[in-house]
């Protein structure tokens, strides 16, 4: 093992981080956002919207990650008359996803809410849409922050199948210094230790939250 | 004030309320005992609807609440509910728990609110909690707090589901007296308890449950000297 042979190449395989970063930061707050509004169809009381979510999560849940990017990045002049650009894909296809498992997470949480609460905010004459923003999701969110921090741990670490598509993130990166000093050992395990510590550093920021949300139990 | 008529409610198979009828008048305050099981509670949340009546017809006030036109919001801003539970809102100070409704429902200014808020806490003896977390609160001190976020909405009536029952032998009599002060005040009252000292000694009227069925109404006094039913007699003979 030889790492001096690639100290020239570092920084190009750090500047993935902020590439990683970007994918992960978008999809992560897309997903979201979709993901509260399947879990909205998945209690509501619509069986259309209902049935729509199921399904989404079910398929979203049921097939491979990168067969999805790659149906998207591919296929996307059969599917949408253009070719988009890798980055765009990436994105997509990690937004869609993590909303499919983003929203079980909320139908969860907002569920484990005791079933009092609801009660009590109906009993005094609070309308369904404010009982919800004032009263459940609050309570709901704390129960799921940790799940919810999971999954974007996850986000991070499974963005590097982004490279089968030919975006330049960390992973990527490292690849292609790899074949170009005929030495992947070195490269592969440096982008392991940049992912590990961007992994400890999500982990610790989720603790930190966490442990500021129980100061008011 | 309320009058129902023929009200009935089953959960799948489960009939648990048959052929209910019975009136409330306005400042009258109502005692529900029975054995568990016998429909007490489910009776008390028909009247605001947290249990959809399967059949028959409940009025309050001029408003046939059971009519598929009627609004069950309004309804309930209306009627007070206290829980066996509390569920105070754990999220929110004291004082956010009982300004919350006037504040959401009704729209009354952030001034206007506190200074019920404030008020209605004195009145439970609580003023000093106001900016407390309810977890921080005994269970008697908790169901105060949920008295006074019932109250807080200026409802013409109060239906307590044992308010009594979740809580340790030392605090019942702080949350009776409060609901004993509020009885003085002429709200309507209807109230299901295990407290038979507490009905005796409050309540204008006793209504009796047993199997789903209203068996008897009466007045309280002759009520528990000598009921008429024999299901009420058993009844008290084993709870008294």
């Amino acid at each position: 093992m030889n790492f001096e042979q690639i100290i020239p190449s570092m920084p190009y395989i750090l500047q993935g981080i902020w590439v990683t970063l970007q994918i992960v930061l978008i999809a992560g707050l897309l997903g979201f956002a979709i993901g509260i509004l399947l879990s909205f169809f998945k209690i509501g009381r619509v069986p259309f919207l209902r049935w729509f979510a199921d399904g989404y999560t079910s398929i979203f849940r049921g097939t491979p990650l990168v067969l999805q990017l790659m149906i998207i990045y591919y296929a996307s002049p059969q599917l949408f008359g253009v070719q988009i650009d890798a980055y765009t894909a990436a994105i997509l296809s990690f937004a869609l996803n993590s909303a499919a498992y983003i929203s079980e997470i909320i139908r969860a949480g907002i569920q484990a809410v005791d079933k009092g609460q609801r009660e009590a905010a109906m009993a005094l004459g609070v309308p369904y849409n404010k009982m919800m923003k004032d009263v459940i999701l609050p309570q709901g969110m704390k129960n799921i922050l940790p799940a919810l921090m999971n999954e974007f741990i996850t986000l991070t670490k499974e963005s590097a199948i982004v490279t089968v598509i030919g975006v330049t993130d960390i992973m990527r990166r490292a690849y292609i210094v790899g074949s170009d000093k005929f030495s992947f050992l070195e490269p592969l395990l440096f982008a392991g230790l940049i992912y590990y510590l961007m992994v400890l550093v999500l982990t610790f920021a989720g603790k930190w939250v966490e442990g500021r949300m129980r100061r008011s139990d | 004030m309320i009058k129902v008529e023929g009200l009935y409610k089953s959960f799948g198979k489960l009939e648990v309320l048959k052929d209910i009828n019975a009136e409330i008048n306005e400042g009258e305050v109502v005692v529900v005992i029975g054995p568990s099981g016998s429909g007490k509670s489910t009776f008390l949340r028909c009247l605001n609807l947290l249990e959809e009546p399967t059949s028959g017809k409940i009025v309050i006030g001029k408003d046939e609440v059971t009519s598929k036109k009627f609004n069950p919001q309004k309804l309930r801003s209306e009627v007070g509910m206290v829980f066996q539970h509390f569920h105070l809102f754990p999220h929110m100070t004291v004082l956010g728990n009982v300004t919350y409704a006037p504040l959401k429902v009704k729209g009354t200014t952030k001034a206007e609110a506190d200074k019920l808020g404030k008020e209605l806490l004195a009145k439970v003896g609580l003023s000093d909690k106001a900016n407390e977390f309810p977890n921080r609160l005994s269970g008697g001190q908790k169901q105060r707090v949920a008295i006074a976020r019932a109250l807080a909405m200026e409802p013409n009536v109060m239906l307590f589901d044992e308010p009594t029952s979740a809580l340790d032998p030392e605090m019942v009599k702080e949350v009776l007296d409060v609901m004993k002060s509020l009885a003085k005040t002429g709200m309507t009252m209807m109230i299901v308890t295990h407290e038979m000292g507490f009905a005796r000694e409050v309540a204008d009227r006793v209504i009796f449950m047993d199997e789903g069925m209203l068996v008897e109404q009466a007045d309280p006094i002759e009520f528990f000297k000598a009921p008429s039913t024999e299901r009420a007699q058993d009844f008290l003979q084993k709870v008294l």
